[in-house]
């Protein structure tokens, strides 16, 4: 048989996503179901003194409120899903029921809060300052598990407005080396203040949850990026029994991290439900969305970097205030900090960082968290020295970028493989780099051409999950997959290894997936890019173990040692012989009738209790393939993306034109080249959205949020990109992973992003504007030599 | 009284069929009446449950305010003509391209298939502050949050601030005003012909109206006329995403020349005020002028004299020059 891994196929679940017949969780409807709606806080910070919902319960068709004290409340800084302090002008406060969404909507409009407001903060630095506000009434920093109120007394905030970031106490610290000796040795050295802005997640799908209980179990179906982990968090913040829980997510309309394993506004159906006894559905709405639907933490940063004349880099000591939000997550500096190590290797580093609390929308992961921030304000500051060393960017890049054997991170952790110089060696062919970099600066009319590279590592992959088979009495493969469809292929593609491993085709393939009542194994949570690592590994070990009981049941039945059968197109039979063999159908009803391990009656001891319990309902069905991925790992599995740019920049509107893109990828084997593009090209189009136009805005007085709606808030559209961006992988094995495949969904965000932001510096003519996202007015501020619309520190501006 | 968004409540609906039911309709419920085109500005107001109608007017099913009629080089274009109808019709694209330019820089693609040219023209301003339902004078308050000392108002206005400083969305405004457009007007009793220029109120005028539409008002079509057919034209909107996006500032020219010269010109920028601004002082400059840099140079600088910029949105200075300038360099 052909291989699977490696070739395009179809998603199995594309009609339906293309027809419409997929179902989203609000798509699903129960007998008795009610709707929910939210009440939101209309204040940024405040405390809210009563609720009088009189008149809205005495509404014909209410069922009910569900408040903060309905449910359970975290120590600080945990997030609830209602409050009775908002800490962020959105906060949900409280949910009501009615029979329908209108009823509930109009009864919420009778409510009358009682609030007290509160100070508030929007601006880390703001709070900061000797007497600045605390988004919290316990503090603005998190010490040691501990709230704690952090003010710079003594530190020299004047150089805010002359931009540059004013640097006092912080609450996370590392390095390696000595930094001021590596100064000391630097010929060039680029000190920069930056701002990158907070993005909201945006994923099409809204956070909907529809929920109800049955015989003590909950049933709640979800919009969530990993389905078996989401019955995890679930059970954990509702205090229930994992096997008291049932998820189905058979689709997820996009999380970009937003939903790695739910979100705490997943947990108002379920109380509510069983506060009013009655199915409840609360359909997140898009409004509400850009609120409860978590963001991507700015940051306001400073970077010195020090160079010999050969480019190597001495020095690196970064500084990153973090805008950590309401309720913190993300936590996204001390990653930055780890993949500027990775990506640059240099001789000595310190990495500083203080996440402050704001009374903004909560942050968490969002795809290539810490990696999109740190790249699109690092990359630009490479260029701005290659240019003062009169090097070649991309050789500069080279200098400095790590090789078999490198190490990073204050634990100085190995790699599994590194291949970003046969990607940038690539790229440069493939994008004809030395060519295109002599167009840098090229005038035609008012524009001038950048060109711009951006080389982004992230995390790709994880170890120790389960994988599970059956192979049932109709002879086809039943590959059970934990993983969510968070739009990747990913729960699809994954099953490749097993199927693989069995050799059969896909028509012999069926996946079950998006139910947790489908008996599904324990795996990955799906953020850090780690499925297509972590479940190529764990379906490659279950069918493994199902290939070696269908070789022992070929033995048993026809003689022989197991060892002298192979399998493939659904048959097992004798090497040389291949008449003398069983269907995958004949092995099944063996199993079945053999029992023991063959069906799942005896299960390994070393998988998980989600896998035990699934397993345990699958059992007698067929031939099982169920294992434990235990294939080791010798380092942190890390993929690349290396992005190239051409951009054109009108001087006299401040307007960019993406003109050409290409990016290349080191994520060892090829699992599905198309979908593969997909992540490349679809990664690298979110980062330049991050890199171009995409942004918040609040109003300073009111702390309300402005461009709070789709089109004002500004992600990137495919109208904003070249069609014909080119893409390519270097397809070197990962020795470390039976299937040599690594992840691939984050590291194009930082290329996308960095390349972008080289290429519009490269046009301006090496000048770095000092913050994103690069929009029109602060382009033609530069060019013009005008008033800028903000000042350089500035957050939540546009 | 709580606020909850994206919930549309009930309204009563009525759908007529023709003119003269809809001129009824609106003549009996006045005020309380929403008038309803492509919806893409409606329904977002009534998603946010600040603009409550007790009855909305449905405009789809009045065929007759559909379509493009060409007579003698000039167009007749129904209010209800889909941007993409108006983008892809052979008259338009012939005779006008600067009009079919303009309706596709409207929003996105799926937009324009719903969007209509009579609600792309008459549609609300986009100010942040008023959208979110905040009381500004614009709503019937007392202030206006987009121009208060620390006020987000990078988008608002540079000329013609009056209390309020929003801006006039509309992309197909401009050029409509450049070709010199008349709006089609009916009530009840009477037709009537505005000059495109003039169917845009600012807020000294009204604050709370866009246009000069009144409640028993419907805009029924746009003509326009033959006379600038064939002529040079420039159009370029600047935004700051390229699709889905209202224009930061957006130029429309139209201008006859020969022998070197600019004969005629009517120039005309949006995004800048609460109504498209055609500057009347600028053609005065320019016609009669060389073609050529020296003359674009001088129109720029002259279209923003007395521009006052917000605390963020100098930048709308600079861009309006150089747009303007780029509009009157265009001329060959």
């Amino acid at each position: 048989m052909a291989k699977l891994i490696g070739t395009d196929i179809a998603s199995p679940d594309l009609l339906a996503k293309i027809t419409g017949r997929a179902k989203y969780a609000e798509d699903f409807r129960v007998d008795g179901m009610v709707f929910a709606k939210l009440l939101l806080s209309p204040m940024p910070h405040a405390r809210v003194r009563g609720i009088d919902a009189a008149r809205a319960l005495a509404m014909p068709g209410v069922l009910g409120i569900l408040t903060a004290d309905d449910v359970p409340q975290l120590e600080a800084p945990g997030e609830a899903c209602l409050t009775n302090e908002p800490r962020y002008e959105g906060e949900p406060i409280l949910a009501l029921a009615a029979v329908d969404e209108e009823t509930a909507a109009a009864a919420i409009e009778l409510i009358r809060l009682d609030l007290e407001p509160l100070p508030f903060a929007l601006d880390p630095l703001e709070s900061l300052r000797p007497g600045g506000p605390d988004a919290w009434t316990e503090g603005n920093v998190l010490v040691e598990g501990e709230m704690k109120s952090l003010k710079w007394d003594g530190v020299d905030f004047s150089s805010v407005a002359q931009g540059q970031l004013p640097m006092g106490e912080v609450t996370t610290e590392w390095a390696l080396g000595d930094v001021d000796a590596g100064f000391a040795q630097a010929d060039v050295v680029v000190d920069e203040t930056m701002v990158h802005q907070t993005q909201t997640h945006h994923p099409l799908e809204p956070r909907s949850t529809l929920a109800y209980w049955r015989n003590g179990k909950l049933f709640a179906h979800v919009s969530v990026q990993s389905t078996a982990r989401m019955r995890a968090s679930l059970a954990g913040a509702l205090d229930l029994d994992i096997a008291d829980v049932v998820v189905v997510a058979e689709y997820c309309g996009g999380g970009f991290g937003s939903k790695i394993t739910g979100s705490p506004i997943m947990h108002v159906a379920p109380l509510f439900s069983k506060k009013i006894g009655r199915p409840v559905m609360l359909r997140i709405t898009r409004y509400e969305e850009t609120y409860v639907g978590r963001s991507r933490p700015g940051f306001q940063m400073r970077a010195k970097v020090g160079f010999r004349s050969d480019g190597r880099i001495t020095a690196m000591d970064l500084f990153i205030v973090e805008d950590h939000g309401s309720y913190g997550g993300g936590g996204d500096n001390g990653t930055a900090g780890v993949l500027a190590h990775l990506m640059y290797q240099p001789e000595n580093i310190r990495v500083r960082g203080v996440p402050v609390f704001t009374n903004t929308p909560p942050r968490a992961a969002q795809r290539g968290p810490g990696g999109v921030q740190m790249l699109t304000i690092l990359e630009p500051l490479m260029d701005k020295a290659a240019r003062e060393l009169r090097m070649d960017r991309l050789e500069l890049r080279r200098v400095n970028a790590p090789r078999e054997g490198a190490t990073f991170g204050p634990r100085e952790t190995p790699l599994t493989s590194v291949h970003v110089h046969e990607a940038m060696d690539m790229g440069e062919k493939l994008f004809d780099w030395q060519e295109k970099k002599t167009w840098s600066g090229r005038r035609n009319g008012s524009k001038v051409t950048g060109v711009g590279i951006g080389v982004s590592p992230y995390t790709a992959g994880s170890v120790g999950y389960d994988g599970l088979l059956v192979i049932r009495p109709d002879g086809l493969v039943h590959i059970h997959q934990g993983v969510g469809n968070l739009g990747t292929h990913s729960v699809m593609d994954t099953a490749r290894a097993a199927a693989d491993v069995l050799n059969v085709g896909w028509d012999q393939v069926v996946i079950e997936w998006g139910d947790t009542s489908r008996g599904l194994p324990w795996s990955a949570s799906q953020g850090g890019s780690q499925t297509t690592h972590a479940h190529t590994r764990a379906n490659h070990a279950a069918g493994l173990d199902a290939k070696r009981k269908i070789q022992d049941i070929a033995a048993r039945t026809l003689g022989g040692s197991p060892q002298s059968y192979d399998v493939a197109g659904g048959r097992v039979f004798q090497r040389g012989n291949p008449g003398r063999g069983m269907s995958f159908a004949q092995v099944a009803e063996r199993a079945v009738a053999l029992g023991g391990e063959y069906d799942g009656h005896t299960l390994p001891e070393d998988i998980h209790a989600m896998t035990i319990e699934s397993a345990t309902a699958l059992v007698g069905q067929g031939l099982m393939g169920v294992a434990k991925d235990n294939f080791g790992r010798s380092g942190a599995t890390y993929s690349w993306v290396v992005g190239f740019a051409v951009v054109e920049v009108d001087t006299e509107t401040g307007h960019v034109e993406i003109k050409e893109y290409t990016g290349v990828a080191d994520c060892g084997t090829v699992l599905h080249p198309r979908s593969l593009g997909a992540q490349i090209l679809g990664g690298s189009i979110q980062g330049m959205g991050v890199a171009m136009s995409q942004r918040w805005v609040y109003d300073p007085k009111w702390g309300a949020a402005l461009a709070k709606r789709l089109y004002s808030a500004r992600p990137p559209s495919i109208l904003d990109v070249p069609m014909d961006m080119t893409w390519a992988a270097v397809e070197i094995p990962d020795p470390d992973t039976p299937v040599g495949a690594k992840g691939i969904g984050e590291p194009p965000l930082g290329a996308g992003g960095a390349a972008i932001a080289c290429a519009v510096a490269d046009a301006l003519g090496g000048r770095l504007v000092g913050r994103t996202p690069l929009t029109p007015d602060v382009i033609l501020a530069e060019l013009e030599g005008s008033k800028r619309p903000w000042r350089p520190l500035d957050v939540h501006v546009g | 009284m709580a606020t909850i968004r994206d919930m549309i409540p009930a309204f009563g609906l009525f759908q007529p069929t023709s003119v003269e039911d809809a001129l009824e309709l609106v003549n009996d419920h006045g005020r309380k009446a929403w008038v309803l085109a492509g919806g893409l500005d409606s329904m977002d107001w009534f998603k946010d449950r600040i603009k409550r109608p007790e009855v909305v007017i449905d405009l789809g099913a009045i065929d007759e305010l559909r379509g493009v009629r060409e007579t003698g080089g000039a167009l007749d274009i129904g209010a209800l003509t889909t941007l993409t109808a108006l983008e892809r019709h052979d008259a338009v694209q012939k005779l006008f391209p600067m009009l079919a330019e303009a309706a596709r820089h409207v929003a996105t693609p799926q937009i324009r298939n719903q969007g209509t040219l009579g609600g792309n023209l008459s549609q609300d301003t986009r100010c942040w502050y008023y959208r979110s339902g905040w009381p500004c004078y614009r709503a019937g308050g007392n202030t206006c949050y987009a121009s208060a000392p620390q006020a987000m108002n990078r988008e608002h206005c540079i000329l013609g601030a009056s209390r309020c400083v929003a801006v006039n969305p509309s992309d197909t405004a401009p050029a409509l005003i450049a070709l010199d457009a008349k709006m089609v007007i009916r009530d009840r009793r009477r037709t009537r012909t505005v000059d495109a220029e003039d169917y845009f109120v600012g807020p000294a005028i009204d604050i709370t109206r866009m246009t000069v539409l009144k409640a028993n008002d419907l805009l029924t079509s746009v003509h326009v006329p033959s006379a600038w057919a064939g002529a040079q034209t420039y159009y370029e909107k600047v935004r700051d995403r390229g699709s889905w996006d209202f224009s930061l500032v957006t130029v429309a020219g139209a201008f006859w020349a020969s022998g070197g010269r600019i004969e005629q010109a009517r120039i005309v920028v949006n995004g800048v005020a609460a109504y498209p601004v055609r500057l009347h002082e600028v053609e005065r400059a320019v016609i009669g002028a060389a073609v050529g840099e020296e003359t674009a140079r001088a129109a720029g600088d002259l279209a923003v004299q007395g521009a006052k910029p917000l605390r963020h949105n100098e930048y709308k200075v600079a861009l309006m020059r150089n747009l303007v300038r780029r509009a009157v360099r265009s001329v060959a």
